[in-house]
């Protein structure tokens, strides 16, 4: 018999939770959220780092879950679309403006890229100076990295507009 | 009243769980599920000289493997042809695995069973094929010439002849003042949805019944299609169509190999099987559409009206026809758009190549036909010198003309009369939304800045809605909650929301109670599926027209028990009410209650309705003859012919003389599909619509080479728009109500990709004055187009150049 695999068990924190799972060296973060720890919330439609629907956070950061290994996140932080929320401790959740946005403006149809914008959104968003006017610059920079074949991208782009203004009055 | 909700901008009621990551799709399902992957053709024609799996027996993990010699029965023969035609004389299936040649690459040779895709796709790849190759045919000149055959035994390639005309051609062209002939050709994209195919099997080896789900448009037909290529009874077959994440055409295509293959392993291993398609095999293995070489001959007056039309076209159909010759019909018939043409006369070879299959895609011929009409419109036009718009103007069908009969059978069998609209209304609204008077100013504007500005236009009619039929069910439970449920499917179109609202509207309930399930055979299994622009129109009607069944008896047994007559009652806010009269009411949740008479009171509601809860008629049966218990209505709505939506679109481009980059600046859509459920949900199909047509005529093409090998199959070749590429989108609407239909709907889901290849033609032909045959352009080609001193020079140019007015 050929043995192709071998294996790693992998310590992360997804979603403020550590977790540990034991995946194939090969495994994908992506198939990993996915598959082994079961959170389907992150997409794959093209694998290979193209479309972003599988963007998860690591660190803070937009990551192509596609294109990074299970294995590269020993010991670091991922944030997936299931963990955008915020838990209102009285057994709810506060929707991130961004999810806020996205539903107020029409912004997803079939919902299968929409994890993905979410993630790069939140991400642009959560690291600007919410008092600051948004610029379309940035704006281009949260949107234009993934694709969608259903809305044509208008109802996302104001939905950033939305989200922003959201995190302005908020402050 | 607060539950009239239909026409209302609602927010989607499924975006609470997409939006959380809680969405429902293909792969989310069956976690343990061993996984399926194929050995697919890398030649594009072939014959199959041998199939060694040894190399893949020791890879651990691997559980099956199937070629063709492990199919039987119904199985081994050709899948099936799903719509038959009398013109289609040589119709051609593939098979579930490929019966020893291969016609195109990406068909299914060998399917793999692992407890993983890992290893499924590590045991595929020692799976060795030996193959003889065959000569390649690719695009719809190699078809014609017929230097090869595709299936040796058609050796001039074409599957169809589909031929339509409405009176004797030829003497009307020689009898027209001017006639003028041209030849364009158009090309293939495919739908790329974000999810791919995929299917889940699962069997129950004690019920012996199989649940399939599948990322498809007509869960209803996958079914059938099972049971018949399965041996399975229909009643031991269910199929849900689970969140599916987009269609766009290729997912109403069925039944797919793997929609049998994953099932018959799943009975056979007596384990669950799920397959995903991964994008590449998306590229090379679903369905393409569009390619055509159109021919086309119009006579006309001196005032640019149309006297006779011909038009011969091409159509690639690509390796096989198992949808028929749908797409070709649709170009044949839509082709004629808004406009009075008195003879016309239109024949649609449809031929085989050695590529994916063409089936429809958003606008499904569509496209093409404008692309036809409306580059005609341009070319008389031109020829006379008159403005583009005057020229369709004064050959649109006046708004006083309805129902207006074309005379030619649309592609479900029936007349194309249109039912409703205002032509002339949409151009009036275009020219002003889109500034058409200003073209000229904006382009001296644009020239002093260096630039190349365009202006372009196009119009379309869109039948929609075709039949044969919809289903729609309404129960209101003891709780209150109203379930819904039809069988047609979702990509994202929010059908969850806008059934909801006919229904709070119909029935007068909170749309909080209403809960719409689509796609799922146990609920409904009667359907014929999501495409064409039907959903709407198909069950939206059926499901209203089931909510009018409930109300009707609901207000008959609120009237018994409030000794009113039913014509007295309201319902508002889920409470049957006696107008005018406060107190006397019912709430729907006691009369569906009421409506269920029992011997057992399974909780506190339901001893309202036991046998000696109150007094009773002793002379009527508990349930009345004709009567039956519960508070739920079936309906179908099947329509007489398809109801006729129809639009208008402009874009002005401006085109960098250094690098030929094609930059739209405005794009202007006038859009019509009568009454609207959810105006934000239409807007969002227009959005969506327009970003495709702009895809098809600036970025996207499937990029063959001689061989047959599809040199663009990702993401990263295949330029499928980002949001730079899209434009802003002016929109306008206009209604005119279908009188076909209860609600006066008409489709919308198409419209938006219809027009845009021929009005972003017009408008970059405007631009650089050189004649636009061939779509898409890219700025390569463009370029090499104006550089080409053999490039035909558009009237306009000369005259323009003449007075000055060019750059």
């Amino acid at each position: 018999m050929t043995t192709v695999d071998t294996e790693r068990t992998v310590t992360v924190t997804v979603n403020g939770v550590p977790r540990e799972t034991t995946v194939p060296v090969r495994r994908l973060l992506s198939d990993a959220l996915r598959h082994d720890l079961g959170l389907t919330g992150t997409h794959v439609g093209c694998e290979h780092g193209v479309c972003g629907s599988c963007t998860v956070l690591v660190d803070g950061d937009p990551v192509r879950s596609c294109l990074m290994l299970a294995v590269q996140v020993e010991g670091r932080s991922v944030t997936t679309v299931e963990g955008l929320a915020r838990d209102d401790h009285r057994g709810g959740q506060v929707l991130h403006p961004v999810q806020e946005a996205f539903r107020e403006c029409h912004a997803l149809q079939c919902g299968f890229c929409t994890p993905g914008f979410l993630m790069t959104i939140a991400a642009g968003l959560d690291k600007r100076d919410p008092a600051a006017e948004l610029t379309e610059e940035e704006v281009d920079d949260m949107v234009g990295g993934n694709l969608c074949r259903c809305t044509g991208y208008a109802n996302i782009t104001k939905a950033v507009h939305s989200a922003a203004a959201a995190m302005r009055d908020a402050r | 009243m607060t539950t009239k909700l239909f026409g209302e901008p609602v927010r989607r009621r499924e975006d609470a769980r997409l939006i959380v990551g809680k969405g429902r799709y293909l792969d989310d399902i069956g976690h343990n599920a061993l996984a399926a992957a194929f050995v697919r053709s890398p030649h594009a024609h072939a014959r199959i000289t041998g199939i060694d799996v040894d190399g893949a027996l020791d890879v651990e993990g691997l559980v099956a493997i199937y070629t063709y010699e492990d199919l039987t029965g119904p199985m081994a023969e050709p899948l099936p042809v799903l719509i038959p035609h009398p013109q289609l004389t040589a119709p051609r299936t593939g098979y579930p695995l490929a019966n020893g040649e291969v016609n195109h690459v990406g068909e299914p040779i060998v399917m793999v069973v692992a407890t993983d895709r890992y290893i499924a796709e590590d045991a595929a790849e020692r799976i060795l094929v030996s193959y003889e190759e065959l000569p390649v045919i690719v695009g719809v000149d190699a078809a014609r010439a017929a230097a090869h055959a595709v299936h040796e035994e058609i050796p001039d390639n074409v599957a169809a002849r589909h031929h339509q005309q409405t009176g004797d051609v030829d003497p009307a062209l020689a009898a027209s003042p001017r006639t003028l002939s041209f030849t364009q050709y158009i090309e293939r994209s495919a739908c790329t949805p974000m999810e791919g195919k995929g299917v889940h099997a699962k069997w129950d080896a004690d019920d012996r019944s199989l649940r399939v789900y599948s990322s498809t448009q007509a869960s209803t037909s996958v079914r059938a299609a099972i049971a018949a290529k399965l041996g399975l009874s229909l009643e031991k077959v269910e199929v849900i169509a689970p969140d599916v994440g987009g269609g766009f055409g290729v997912k109403i295509v069925h039944p797919w190999p793997e929609e049998l293959l994953v099932p018959l392993a799943a009975i056979a291993l007596g384990q669950e099987v799920k397959w995903s398609e991964d994008r590449r095999e998306h590229f090379t293995s679903s369905a393409h559409e569009r390619q055509q070489r159109q021919e086309i001959t119009v006579g006309y007056d001196d005032d640019g009206r149309i006297t006779a039309l011909d038009v011969h076209i091409w159509h690639d159909n690509g390796a096989y026809t198992p949808y028929g010759i749908i797409v070709p019909i649709v170009t044949a018939t839509q082709l004629v758009g808004p406009y009075v043409i008195p003879v016309y006369r239109v024949v649609v070879e449809s031929v085989y190549t050695n590529t994916v299959i063409v089936t429809p895609y958003r606008g499904a011929g569509r496209p093409q036909g404008c692309y036809a009409m409306e580059r005609t419109m341009d070319r008389i036009a031109d020829a006379l010198d008159l403005d583009r718009a005057v020229v369709r103007e004064r050959n649109l069908i006046q708004a006083d003309q309805f129902p207006y009969d074309h005379h030619l059978t649309f592609q479900d069998g029936r007349p194309v009369i249109y039912d409703s609209g205002d032509y002339p209304g949409l151009l009036a609204k275009l020219r002003a939304l889109v500034g058409w008077s200003e073209a000229d100013a904006l382009r001296n504007d644009a020239a002093a800045r260096g630039k190349l500005l365009g202006i372009g236009m196009a119009m379309y009619v869109e039948g929609t809605g075709p039949g044969p039929y919809e289903g729609g069910h309404v129960q209101v439970l003891g709780s209150g909650k109203v379930l819904v449920a039809t069988g047609l499917t979702s990509q994202g179109q929010g059908h969850e929301t806008s059934f909801a609202q006919i229904v709070a509207s119909e029935l007068g309930v909170p749309i909080e109670d209403v809960e719409v399930t689509t796609g799922d055979t146990r609920r409904f299994p009667y359907a014929v599926g999501t495409f064409a622009s039907r959903a709407a129109v198909m069950s939206g009607n059926a499901i209203a027209l089931a909510a009018r069944g409930v109300r009707e008896k609901a207000l008959r047994i609120a009237a018994d028990v409030l000794e009113a007559s039913p014509d007295d009652l309201e319902i508002d806010e889920g409470v049957v009410q006696v107008r005018g009269v406060p107190g006397s009411s019912i709430p729907l949740r006691t009369i569906a209650v009421l409506s269920n008479p029992l011997r057992y009171a399974f909780d506190e509601a339901a001893k309202q309705a036991t046998q000696f809860a109150g007094p009773g008629d002793d002379s009527k049966p508990p349930v009345s003859p004709g009567d039956a218990p519960g508070l739920e209505h079936r309906d179908y709505y099947s329509p007489i012919r398809s109801t006729f939506a129809s639009g208008a679109h402009a874009a002005i481009v401006e085109i960098d003389p250094a690098t030929w980059e094609i930059d739209i600046v405005k794009y202007a859509v006038v859009h019509d599909c009568g009454n609207v459920v959810n105006p934000m949900i239409v807007e969002g199909q227009v959005h969506g619509g327009v970003a495709q047509g702009v895809a098809g005529a600036l970025y996207e093409r499937m990029a063959y080479d001689r061989d047959g090998q599809l040199q663009n199959a990702s993401f990263m070749d295949f330029l499928m728009p980002y949001a730079s590429e899209v434009p802003d989108i002016d929109i306008d609407h206009q209604s005119t109500p279908s009188p076909l239909n209860p609600l006066g709907i008409k489709g919308a889901g198409e419209a938006g990709v219809i027009p845009g290849t021929a009005a972003i033609a017009s408008a970059i032909e405007d631009a650089v004055g050189r004649r636009i045959a061939a779509m898409p352009i890219s700025p390569t080609e463009l370029y090499d187009l104006v550089r080409n001193d053999d490039s035909e020079l558009t009237e306009a140019y000369t005259r323009r150049s003449g007075t000055g007015a060019m750059a």
